[in-house]
């Protein structure tokens, strides 16, 4: 890494294994020396011939494989295995060195490895090979039973490629879990180190791949998860940094209306939707009315099962009105039924992404995904999960996935992040309550969709599958029999109400009569009392005119002239005296207030 | 350098009881000039005649491919069979003479 501030990029040679390139950004050091260290079945000897046999497939360059642990056929064998057949034309340029020193052959004194690589480069020159493969150096540095002598022959290895100019990968064993520090050197002296190691996790086997040093290039350092397939070894690497995938904004059915309006619309095309619960939560069945909905649309769906086959879940979601049998005859639906426990956690993605492939599908359910995920709780599993959903949404296939799991609160953790991957996350969970158990369904999240955030019931029978509202009474919420019975319940409260509601109003009806008639009869006798007031009135002025039209008929009988004084004087001094007593009393007043 | 020296000649026993050996060297290096002297030392130290061949692998490396020598000195006993083969600059004498069949 010395070499790190270096402005020219070194050259590199690519292996082909797929992923491998991409972590040390173009393969191997062209030149250079490369250390392939690792367990017994790592894939050491993999990872050389599958650089080897790349490095043949251009036009013109050939190899040179020098094995000193396994023979020359067995090696060819081996190949056949991941599709290379190096018995036809390659064989012209791909040439293997049996050094193998046979258990016979007495060690009788110290000795280099001088001849050897003699012969190799006469071999090189011959048939123009770049590329040379030390397969098993352990086998050969172990007869040398000298570290001195050890480390002096694999400088003489590294000398002889830098002289050559040649591509060399040395593959060495190291022992177990321990690594052998007898060979640290090795380490020290090459320019790249690749670390194969291969561990079992509850059983479940992972084979890692880890560049430990790099002279001169980038490279990502971290460990990562190798799968050997037909095809040969393949790193899964993380994927390309940036996450680039079409999204849509079309919405497709859940399968069930109900849920469809909770999601204000259903889930978002391309999306990744986890159902998760407890066993027996209806999980699979919410994922079969997915399915069955997207075929219904003329979708090509494929349903991933583990641990269940296909005709069992056929079987087991016509009970609650899933056809899926009709699917199957046309075609438009794949099944795929397979065993959690497979060799390798990558291998059984691997598997699935071939089908997937093979069955281009619009719509998938992988039913449990947790059954891969959470097995084991590996980091190597939970990648695996997260480039698996990574590639499906650049597919952009809509993913329904089950998880096993028994509560949302504490599982937040133990769904290995596969949660945070998901954009819909529906939760079914079981309340059980007076007697019986019955599934409640909630909306843990939806990304980019408004979603209700209400519990409802998930019922199922022989009609097929719906969602009810539950009641919440009493701080707690109602679901079965005795949601049922609430329903009843306050129906009759309804049907009181209503009743007590109606009869108030007849009342009040009554009331408001009787406040009428009482008001009609006020207003009448007003009416009755004015009358009367009038009346009184009109008498009065009548009695009045009648007195002074009286008094000029008198006065006209009497035939009185000068009866002006007579008239006007009694009225004067009733006046004066009205004064005088009117002055005389406020006086009073006066004097009082004084 | 190809030389085929044999050791004692005027006493040479009958073809089946020839001990015939090959000796591959790589150059000048170190331990093969010590495996060159030892075998010469071995054999001049034996009863009957021995034939040696030293072959240099520098210069004849087809002869070496063909012998299927990985690492060198090698040392071959092609005569009396079995075959034998001796890896090392053959400092170890007693087992070179355990080897040979000749202790």
């Amino acid at each position: 890494m010395e070499n790190h501030t270096s402005h020219a990029p070194i050259a590199k040679l690519r292996t082909g294994i797929e992923g491998f390139d991409e972590i040390t950004s173009g393969g191997l050091p062209r030149g250079g020396t490369t250390l392939v260290m690792g367990g017994a079945g790592c894939g050491k000897t993999v990872f050389a011939l599958q650089s080897l046999v790349n490095s043949i497939s251009r036009p013109k360059e050939a190899g040179l494989f020098v094995a000193f642990e396994e023979s020359t056929a067995q090696i060819v064998a081996n190949a056949a295995t991941f599709g290379w057949d190096l018995t036809g034309s390659a064989k012209k340029r791909l040439h293997f060195l049996d050094a193998r020193l046979s258990p016979e052959v007495v060690k009788a004194g110290d000795f280099d490895l001088a001849g050897m690589l003699m012969l190799l480069q006469m071999k090189a020159e011959e048939s123009g090979a770049k590329l040379v493969v030390f397969d098993g150096i352990d086998v050969l540095l172990g007869l040398l039973d000298d570290p001195v002598a050890e480390r002096r022959e694999i400088y003489r290895i590294r000398d002889w490629l830098s002289q050559t100019g040649l591509t060399g990968i040395i593959t060495q064993k190291v022992g177990g879990t321990q690594q052998d520090h007898r060979y640290n050197f090795l380490q020290f002296m090459v320019d790249c180190v690749v670390v194969l190691r291969h561990q079992v996790l509850d059983g479940a086997a992972f084979r890692n791949l880890r560049v430990m040093k790099y002279r001169g290039s980038g490279f990502s350092g971290d460990e990562f998860p190798i799968m050997l397939t037909t095809e040969g070894m393949k790193v899964t690497n993380r994927g390309a940094p940036e996450l680039k995938y079409a999204v849509f904004d079309e919405r497709v059915s859940s399968g069930l209306a109900r849920l469809d309006s909770m999601l204000h619309g259903g889930y978002h095309r391309g999306c990744n939707v986890l159902i998760s619960g407890a066993p027996g939560t209806a999980k699979s069945t919410l994922a079969g009315l997915f399915v069955a909905a997207a075929c219904a649309r003329g979708e090509r769906s494929l349903y991933v099962s583990f641990d269940e086959g296909a005709a069992q879940i056929v079987r087991n979601l016509r009970s609650v009105d899933i056809r899926l049998a009709p699917h199957l005859k046309s075609g438009l639906l794949k099944m795929y039924s397979t065993r959690t426990r497979g060799p390798n956690i990558e291998d059984q993605f691997h598997a699935l992404r071939d089908q997937v492939r093979a069955t281009k599908p619009r719509c998938l359910v992988i039913d449990p995904l947790s059954a891969l995920s959470t097995s084991v709780v590996h980091p190597a599993a939970l990648d695996a999960t997260r480039q698996f959903l990574d590639f499906l949404k650049v597919e952009g296939i809509t993913v329904v996935s089950t998880s096993l799991m028994d509560g949302v609160s504490t599982d937040e953790t133990s769904a290995i992040g596969i949660s945070t991957i998901a954009d819909t996350w529906i939760h079914v969970s079981y309340v059980v309550q007076d007697g019986e158990r019955n599934r409640a369904l909630t909306i843990v999240k939806s990304r980019g969709t408004r979603h209700s955030n209400q519990v409802r019931e998930l019922t199922l029978s022989d009609a097929g599958v719906d969602l009810t509202d539950v009641f919440a009474a009493q701080g707690k919420v109602l679901m079965g029999v005795a949601r049922w019975e609430w329903e009843q319940q306050e129906r009759a409260g309804t049907k009181r109400t209503q009743v007590a509601a109606e009869l108030k109003r007849l009342q009040l009806q009554l009331a408001q009569a009787e406040a009428e008639a009482r008001l009609r009869v006020v207003q009448t006798e007003m009416e009755a009392r004015s009358a009367e007031m009038a009346l009184l009135v009109d008498a009065t002025g009548s009695a009045s005119k009648l007195v002074s039209t009286d008094r000029a008929v008198l006065r006209k009988m009497r035939h009185a002239d000068a009866d002006v004084d007579v008239d006007v004087g009694p009225q004067k001094t009733l006046r004066h005296v009205t004064t005088r007593s009117k002055n005389g009393s406020s006086k009073n007043a006066q004097r009082r207030s004084l | 350098m190809r030389s085929v020296e044999v050791s004692k000649p005027t006493k040479r026993r009958s073809k089946s009881t020839t001990r015939s050996l090959r000796l591959y060297v790589a150059g000048n290096a170190p331990n093969s000039l010590r495996a060159i002297a030892n075998a010469r030392s071995i054999c001049e130290g034996q009863g009957g005649p021995i034939e040696l061949e030293i072959v240099n692998v520098l210069e004849h490396p087809k002869r070496a491919l063909a012998d299927g020598i990985i690492v060198t000195p090698t040392l071959i006993k092609l005569s009396p069979l079995p075959i034998q083969r001796m890896v090392g600059d053959l400092s170890d004498r007693t087992q070179v003479l355990l080897t040979l069949g000749s202790k």
